[in-house]
């Protein structure tokens, strides 16, 4: 075991490594600066700008001076906000989006699985084509006109939520729904299916031939290994919610860091694209990393020793 | 069974979805419209959308709109700007010797910062040395550069600060001279980047601007709270030279950036006032009557390559100016009010003479008139636009820029008959970048004025100019310029400029498309916020009436 996470640590390590320079290449690949204004700035003022954030050095020299502060943490100053470090975006930054990520999370995880079962054991009923409706339309309308749907039904016509801003519990359910359609979709129809295969396996025939409750054939027998499939969703599913906060996040107002993302890049501000995608970059890798140890947890069947056979 | 709960939830929200797609469709608002009185409400908090989170509070370091409006309401210049126009702030009274170079302020005794401390001329001689000093990385000093040596110093040829011509003579008496006269000075000085900073606490604290704990400012309000990327908080300044004529208590300033966002926002009347509500309500709210319609200076033109083939001969240039709808544009385009522009100078900057208007003065240079633009672009050698070489017009990636320049590409085939123009979009720094290396046939471009005069306009296209992206070159009009550059007699110096402008437009140059507007909404209880025509608005004055 700590073989294998040795291994997928420095496979990691690999990854980030790449992302890293990838990013910092195409960033600088891209015309126009930070300092590039429509109000042109006198080259005495450029000049210093580009020494105080060493955009006057080559490339290269900028590039391993930049992973030098990485490993450090230090991920310098915004060329945007004065006030801001990079490191203080994502402190700030990151608890907002964790929460209302994490509430989506739950939110798709508790509904994606009720309507999945639901819709299994109703299969062909009407529950099952509700569900299935739903689902699809889940999938298919973008986070962000779901977003701007809520708005307009549940501020500006019902007048029962807050249309934006963060803080109060109120003002998290819009962005939290928004952003957990997707994934809830997606879970109800993985559920659905994969009850439906487990239900028709002999031992949850023999389960009901012994005369179980309901309750127990489905939640203790069969749920818990149509669950394994959703287990395995869960790194791409962290994913789809972080990079679905991009965009609701700045429809909302939400002071999170999936707006920052976007609008680092407009900017320009080379420090907080670097500091941002590494910061995503790590969640990702460290939920793929957690669902697959969670995974060989809960399967016998998979083995996550590194030994050669 | 807990999934029946589940399932009829379901079932209630999709039917609420659709009920209210059916409703939304038929429109139709139950809104009652407020009663407010004139009487002050209880409660004096007014709530302003500035739309995103501010780069920095420090005035030597802001240059946008959500900074300015934050600035504005947390320090004070020498003169303030109202609805009345110029007025003494933290100057009571000024001198201007004869010659119109050397400006004596004499400044108020009750001014003081918001931790005791009085407001000293040595705060506002500190103030300016530091945005010209290019360790400073102001991006806004050549707001200085009217003052003597400021741009030498700025530019990095001299060292010396003490060459700079402001000088604090005693606490109360500040000196400035200047480079050459220039009669829009004085209104500069009600600009952000020419604001005092407390010496004491910049000198100590770098980092003095970031948090309220350490921002120390003099204007009608402090900072309080510091939400980043969500809201700022001002409270009232009690120390404030004229606290007793401030009447909010509380302005909260929002960073919604989404425009659908924040006019729900404001119709559900959890803001107050917003700017620039979205293209596609503007109709709307101009119906229901809850849309204003103020003067801004700024312009939206076209610029033509002119080192190349076709936009170096200016009969292309004018045939193509001539030939465009300018009111279709505004009316069904850009639905805020703009003015159609046949000239480069927006109305609302005063000119020579007293209350005159100039615009009003100068007139319309140019009318639209696709017959003479058929002739112009056949004596150029296209006739009916034969042999044109495929024309590009390149605008920052944006709904409007498209749809005008859609618009326009139109206009040019139907009226001129010319077929092979192109669009291409780009994200805003490479259009900057394009735009920057001459990369372009013609391209969109915006402009607001920094201050009230025509210069701020009419020396964007000297030879060399920064903001002269398409290369255009006239000795007499750089001649022109420098002449009312280095004048204080304001008859000479309109004069000069309305020749300058008349140059321009008959070389066409530039294409311009409209004059802009700024569009707000105000709840009815918000009263005398002023809407300064070069953007930021102040709540100095502003009230909550009783509603």
């Amino acid at each position: 075991m700590s073989r294998y996470v040795l291994k997928r640590l420095i496979a990691s390590l690999i990854t980030l490594w790449v992302i890293v320079t990838l990013t910092f290449i195409l960033m600088h690949s891209i015309p126009g600066g930070p300092f590039s204004y429509e109000k042109e700035l006198p080259k005495a003022i450029i000049e210093n700008l580009n020494k105080r954030y060493h955009l006057d050095w080559p490339l290269w020299k900028q590039y391993l001076d930049y992973l030098v502060h990485l490993i450090q943490w230090d991920l310098g100053p915004s060329f945007k906000y004065e006030s801001m470090t990079v490191n203080d975006i994502i402190n700030k930054g990151f608890p907002v989006s964790a929460a209302l990520g994490g509430i989506s999370l739950g939110f798709a995880l508790v509904l994606g699985i009720t309507a999945g079962v639901i819709s299994a054991l109703k299969q062909y009923q009407w529950q099952d084509s509700l569900v299935m409706l739903m689902a699809t339309l889940g999938f298919s309308v973008p986070s962000f006109i779901l977003a701007s749907l809520f708005i307009y039904i549940f501020s500006y016509k019902l007048h029962w939520l807050p249309a934006a801003m963060w803080g109060k519990p109120e003002q998290v359910i819009m962005p939290a729904l928004a952003l957990s359609a997707l994934p809830t979709a997606f879970i109800a129809r993985m559920v659905r299916t994969t009850m439906l295969e487990v239900l028709s396996q002999d031992y949850i025939r023999t389960a009901w031939a012994k005369g179980l409750s309901g309750r127990v054939v489905i939640l203790r027998h069969a749920l818990k290994n149509a669950l394994l499939p959703v287990l395995s969703y869960l790194g791409p599913l962290t994913a789809a919610i972080l990079t679905g906060s991009f965009v609701v996040e700045k429809i909302f107002g939400i002071p999170g860091m999936g707006r920052q993302f976007v609008t680092s890049i407009y900017n320009r501000d080379y420090t907080t694209i670097m500091g941002v995608t590494i910061f995503y970059s790590i969640i990702l890798i460290l939920a793929n990393f957690l669902v697959d140890i969670m995974y060989a947890y809960l399967d016998p069947r998979i083995k996550v020793t590194g030994e050669k056979e | 069974m807990p999934w029946k709960k589940v399932v009829g939830l379901l079932a209630i929200m999709a039917v609420f979805a659709f009920v209210f797609i059916l409703a939304g469709c038929g429109g139709g608002q139950e809104e009652s419209t407020g009663t407010a009185s004139g009487e002050m409400a209880e409660e004096q908090v007014l709530i302003h959308n500035i739309g995103t989170e501010p780069e920095s509070l420090d005035p030597a370091k802001i240059t946008g709109i959500p900074e300015g409006t934050a600035v504005y309401q947390l320090f004070e210049g020498l003169t303030r700007i109202t609805e009345d126009g110029l007025k003494p702030a933290v100057a009571e009274s000024w001198d201007v010797s004869p010659d119109g170079l050397t400006y004596t302020f004499h400044l108020r005794d009750g001014a003081k910062w918001n931790n005791g401390d009085p407001v000293t001329a040595y705060d506002f001689e500190y103030a300016w040395k530091r945005a010209l000093n290019p360790e400073t990385e102001c991006e806004y000093a050549y707001q200085l550069y009217y003052v003597k040596n400021g741009e030498a110093y700025n530019a990095g040829e001299i060292t010396d600060p003490d060459q700079v011509g402001v000088k604090a003579l005693d606490e109360k008496t500040l000196e400035v001279t200047l480079e050459a006269p220039a009669p829009y000075f004085l209104s500069l000085t009600s600009f952000y980047t020419l604001y005092p900073v407390h010496k004491a606490t910049v000198e100590a604290n770098p980092d003095w601007a970031n948090a309220p704990e350490t921002f120390v400012s003099n204007g009608p309000f402090n900072l309080e709270n510091w939400e980043h990327h969500s809201k700022l908080e001002l409270v009232k300044n009690d120390t404030y030279w004229d606290a007793e004529n401030v009447k909010l208590d509380k302005v909260i300033l929002t960073m919604v950036e989404e425009q659908a966002t924040y006019l729900t926002m404001w119709e559900n009347g959890e803001i107050d006032t917003i700017e620039s509500p979205p293209l596609a309500d503007m109709d709307r709210l101009r119906a229901e009557g809850k849309l204003q319609t103020k003067p801004y200076l700024g312009v939206y033109y076209y610029i033509f390559n002119t080192e190349q083939e076709p936009f170096d001969d200016p009969k292309v240039r004018k045939a193509l100016a001539l030939a465009i709808d300018r009111k279709t544009i505004v009316e069904k385009i850009t639905k805020g009010g703009q003015l159609p522009a046949f000239a480069l100078v927006p109305p609302g900057i005063p000119d020579a003479e007293p209350g005159s208007d100039f615009r009003e003065v100068g007139g319309d240079l140019f009318k639209e008139d696709v017959e003479t633009a058929k002739q112009l672009l056949a004596e150029a050698g296209y006739p009916n636009g034969e042999g044109l070489p495929e024309i590009t017009i390149l605008y920052n990636t944006h709904e409007a820029h498209k749809t005008i320049a859609e618009a326009i590409q139109e206009m040019w085939k139907t009226n001129l008959g010319i077929e092979n123009v192109k669009l291409t979009n780009q994200e805003w720094k490479v259009y900057l970048n394009s735009r920057d290396e001459g990369d372009f046939h013609v391209a969109r471009a915006g402009w607001i004025g920094d201050y009230a005069d025509p210069m701020t306009f009419v020396d964007m296209f000297v030879t060399g100019g920064s903001q002269n992206d398409g290369r255009w070159s006239n000795a007499r009009y750089d001649e022109l310029v420098e002449t009312a550059k280095n004048t204080g007699d304001q008859k000479v110096r309109m004069e000069a400029m309305h020749e300058a402008e008349e140059i321009l437009m008959d070389e066409m140059a530039v294409m311009p498309i409209y004059f802009y507007t700024l569009n707000v909404c105000e709840q009815d209880y918000v009263r005398d916020v002023f809407w300064d025509p070069l953007g930021p608005p102040h709540f100095k004055s502003a009230w909550i009436a009783k509603h």
